[in-house]
């Protein structure tokens, strides 16, 4: 409304909230967000939940609507255990990435820690799900939620109609592919929760209305031709997504375990950009609530006593312990968000001259909220971070860079935040945080299906990091589940190309149901 | 644009499906690992919640990770104080063992810990397990009926007449055949009083005449049509419905004496706690009579049975004796189901586990259901005992009444890890039986 100098009303005394407040609370949030800081956001639904819920949301990943699998359980009593015990604090809110965007908060929050959240969760994070280009090109927030309808329910007359150790053996056996069952480089198709499952329910339909047991006497050569055909297309190309070559090219599976690898699939791609962007993502919603909140106090919405609380809140979220301390877990994406992002506007106001020799293109240029609007638009946080870290920034947080030979009783540390090692510091940071370089690169290199169908998956060594040899083999037995037949996996070094390893599973008999 | 929902007032254990799927799916392990904890853990303590871990092999989620300790990594660190490019850090020292760890990433602690209530603890427990032959009784004999009331009937003993039922019955047929009301009759009766107060002129006395006759008439109507007819009258029913015979007794006889150690006598109370506490939870109308013996036998209360101690020479017939006593006195064959379990290290007086297998043989047997026997041996001695025909005198005794009678069950324990499986070997459910 007004800018003029005269304050306004506080929103709320005390720390006791109601859905009035909340609504006044909402309402002077937007009015910031949207004139002052241009934010651009899906629909919000913010709804509140309890303790309990929020353990609930917790364990079926953070989606409102999950199928039934036991490991979501497993997690849910994981999680009730630390809680319960103090071990872990239960966050203020969950945000999903879906339109309307469903935001989650706690009941247990003060007046003052609502608007924190509110600002942080409900704009931060909306305005970075609506707008990011991960976001719009790889995932479907409109459909989302109708898609996981669909799959819960599907789920659920699987189990009706088969048992449920049979979708669960389909299910444990795709979940342990998740991270192999998504594309990284080619757009995915749309959800289409509706129509394409129609169809699909249709096709079922109409097979077992027109089932006659002769076919089975016939002599199987329209299968032959059917392997021919897929055998040759697989075996020309390579295939990054395990679980799409499986859900496609699979001689055991049936079309509803098909279904289920797909929506699996599904959900694998849809959390796939939150994982690029993790630290881009938290970084806007704290960026955006830092300067929603602060504006707000200044003109006189929020109480001083509100806002030390709140900003003792926003000190804890931006906590960065150094490494030797023994609270150290990691690089705070927070942290490191918050502060590129305003290092960014100190860059554009006040630049030094070390910042107009790194970034002539935006230092003193006066127009940071252009500069990060873009940036949320256009980066991951592989491609923001190699953009935009600064030396200052470096210097800052003390970072540097140490290199770790599993062979060697010591690390080697080979850059620090000094002239020679900016660049360096920075390109490793940005290397650390692509995901792609986090995962094992492992890749469907073939499957003869005309011959004896044994499904070849090559592993290509980066620097010498190999898999852990248990899991390696369980996630393969699993692997030979959904295939039927034998499965190998060799592991090749990247640079020298040698066989490093080689290991193949055979299904077990009877889990082919 | 923007809407908020309270969802505080949405339905609870949105997570307790998928919580049993994860509670089945462990279920094999967890079993395992109760029996390990119940090494370390008195039994008694079984009755309550407990936090267990399990290990990866059913619940782990495997997936292609990365293995920590191989290949060269480059990670970024904040807060450096003290290190300059080049600058080399053992793995091992303060600063480092931190670096390593970091660098390294920890392994994934693919044990998993978690509380379970007390009652998943107890169903996972006594999971498959019963008191044999419960059945068999019940569907055999149906000895006991409970009455219950269903419907009416129009014969029975007076106590047993329903009033309402009765009355709604006389209402009925008197609105029917026009049973004249008492308000009526008097009325007329007032009317004829009136009547003949006054002077007798003919037009008077006809109408009185004509009065009396109607006063006759619904006099007799009155008393044609009764109030209550024994038409009316219904009599609550009753059915005679067979119930389940649960009704069992739990005869628990434990070996006191001196011979009896510290330590089998607290591998005889754990696995007594153990069986009451079965009894306790499956059949909760189950009575337990706790006897111990040393030279002579005494039925005693729970408290004492499990905490009081006392010693003396050994006559295990003794416990036999007391049990027939009691079963004679207070719980008729044909009413109970009779269970024992008896506890004792084999020890006995010269001759008297002859007398025991002729008191067992000479109907105590009979009588019951099942006699399960347990011996609590030496560790050393189980390489020696380790074929069942080999043993004590008395159970020797026994296992010759056994071969007989296949109602008498018998096994052995020398550890506590024994309790648990000996517990099951004994109360398995039938086809469940030699899983262990």
């Amino acid at each position: 409304m007004c800018a003029s100098k005269g304050l306004q009303e506080p929103l709320f005394h005390g720390s006791d909230w109601n859905f009035d407040i909340l609504r006044r609370i909402y309402d002077a949030v937007e009015e910031v967000a949207y004139k002052d800081l241009h934010l651009d956001t899906y629909t919000n639904q913010l709804e509140i939940i309890s303790a309990e819920q929020m353990m609930d949301a917790y364990s079926s990943i953070g989606m409102p609507l999950m199928y039934r699998h036991w490991s979501f359980g497993k997690r849910y009593l994981r999680d009730e255990q630390l809680y319960r015990k103090g071990h872990m604090g239960l966050a203020y809110e969950m945000v999903i990435n879906s339109d309307p965007c469903i935001c989650y908060l706690m009941e247990g929050n003060t007046a003052a820690l609502q608007t924190l959240v509110i600002a942080h969760a409900a704009f931060g994070h909306n305005h970075f799900f609506k707008n990011n280009q991960l976001f719009r090109q790889w995932t479907d927030a409109g459909a989302i939620l109708t898609y996981l309808d669909f799959a819960k329910n599907f789920v659920r007359q699987c189990e009706e109609l088969h048992g449920i150790a049979a979708v669960e053996s389909i299910l444990d056996a795709a979940h342990a592919l998740m991270e192999q069952g998504v594309f990284r480089y080619r757009r995915p198709g749309r959800l289409s929760a509706e129509q394409g499952k129609a169809r699909e329910r249709e096709r079922i339909a109409h097979a077992e209305r027109t089932f006659s047991d002769l076919w089975r006497t016939l002599p199987s050569s329209s299968f032959k031709s059917y392997a021919g055909e897929a055998g040759a297309a697989s075996q020309s190309s390579q295939e990054e997504n395990i679980l799409y070559f499986i859900e496609k090219n699979s001689p055991i599976l049936k079309p509803w375990q098909r279904e289920i690898v797909r929506i699996v699939r599904f959900i694998a791609q849809y959390f796939y950009p939150q994982r690029q962007t993790k630290m881009m993502n938290e970084g806007c919603a704290t960026f955006v609530h830092y300067t929603i909140v602060n504006l707000l106090f200044e003109r006189g919405l929020i109480e001083d006593g509100h806002m030390l609380e709140i900003m003792h809140n926003h000190t804890d979220v931006v906590f960065q312990p150094g490494f030797n301390d023994l609270r150290y877990g990691g690089l705070n994406p927070y942290t490191l968000g918050f502060e590129m992002m305003r290092d960014i506007q100190r860059v554009c106001t006040k630049p030094t001259p070390e910042d107009r020799d790194w970034f002539p293109d935006i230092a003193g240029k006066g127009a940071w909220l252009d500069v990060l609007l873009d940036a949320w638009v256009s980066h991951r946080d592989e491609s923001f971070i190699r953009q935009y870290l600064s030396p200052s920034l470096i210097r800052k947080m003390r970072l540097f860079a140490v290199t770790d030979y599993a062979s060697k009783s010591y690390v080697e540390v080979t850059a620090i935040h000094d002239e020679r090692g900016y660049e360096s510091v920075r390109s490793t940071l940005a290397d650390s945080y692509d995901v792609s370089s986090r995962q094992p690169d492992i890749q469907v290199i073939g499957a003869d299906l005309a011959g004896d169908r044994c499904l070849r998956l090559q592993h290509n060594i980066r620097d010498g990091v190999g898999l852990q040899e248990e899991s390696r083999d369980a996630t393969l037995r699993h692997l030979a589940t959904l295939w039927g037949y034998e499965v190998r996996l060799t592991g090749i070094d990247e640079q020298s190309g040698q066989t490093v390893y080689q290991q193949s599973m055979r299904a077990t008999p009877e889990k082919v149901s | 644009m923007s809407h908020f929902i309270d969802r505080r007032l949405n339905p609870k254990d949105k997570s307790l499906s998928n919580r049993q799927r994860f509670l089945r799916r462990a279920r094999d392990e967890l079993r395992h690992v109760f029996n390990k904890k119940l090494k370390s853990t008195p039994i008694a303590d079984v009755d309550a919640d407990h936090a267990v871990t399990v290990s990866s092999s059913t619940t782990g989620e495997p997936s292609f990770r990365q293995a920590t300790a191989t290949g060269r990594r480059t990670v970024v660190l904040p807060g450096n104080t003290a290190y300059s490019a080049g600058d080399r850090i053992p793995k091992h020292g303060q600063a480092g063992g931190q670096l390593g760890r970091q660098a390294g990433g920890s392994a994934p602690d693919d044990n998993f810990h978690f509380i379970l209530n007390r009652e998943e603890v107890l169903d996972l427990f006594f999971e498959d397990l019963e008191l044999p032959d419960m059945v068999k009784l019940h569907l055999n004999e149906v000895p006991a009926f409970k009455f219950r009331r269903s419907g009416y009937t129009a014969t029975g003993p007076p106590a047993n007449i329903n009033v309402a039922r009765t009355m709604h019955n006389s209402l009925g047929r008197r609105i029917a055949l026009k049973r004249p009301p008492k308000g009526a009759m008097e009325e007329v009766a007032q009317q004829i009083s009136e009547l003949e107060n006054y002077e007798q002129t003919p037009v008077i006395r006809i109408r009185l005449l004509k009065l009396q006759e109607t006063l006759r008439r619904l006099t007799q109507r009155r008393k044609l049509v009764a109030y209550v007819d024994p038409l009316d009258i219904r009599y609550n029913r009753f059915e005679a419905r067979p119930v389940p015979n649960t009704a069992a007794v739990m005869f628990c006889l434990m070996d006191v004496s001196g011979s009896m150690g510290e330590r089998e006598k607290d591998l005889a109370k754990r696995f007594f706690v153990l069986l009451h506490l079965f009894l306790k939870r499956r059949y909760e109308r189950t009575d337990i009579v706790f006897i111990r013996h040393t030279h002579e036998a005494k039925v005693v209360d729970e408290e004492t049975f499990f905490y009081s101690t006392q010693s003396g020479g050994t006559i295990v017939s003794s416990a036999l004796d007391e049990m027939q006593r009691v079963i004679a006195e207070k719980y008729p064959v044909t009413e109970w189901n009779i269970y024992a379990a008896q506890a004792s290290d084999g020890d006995n007086s010269p001759y008297d586990s002859n007398r025991c297998q002729e008191v067992l043989e000479g109907g105590l047997l009979a009588k019951c259901q099942y006699f399960a026997y347990v011996e609590i041996i030496d560790a050393r001695e189980r390489d020696i005992f380790h074929s069942a025909t080999n043993g004590t005198p008395l159970w020797k005794a026994y296992r010759a009444v056994s071969e007989k009678d296949s109602r008498l069950q018998m096994a052995r324990m020398a550890v506590p890890e024994d309790i648990y499986p000996v517990f099951r070997h004994l109360f398995a459910k039938h086809g469940y039986a030699g899983s262990d």
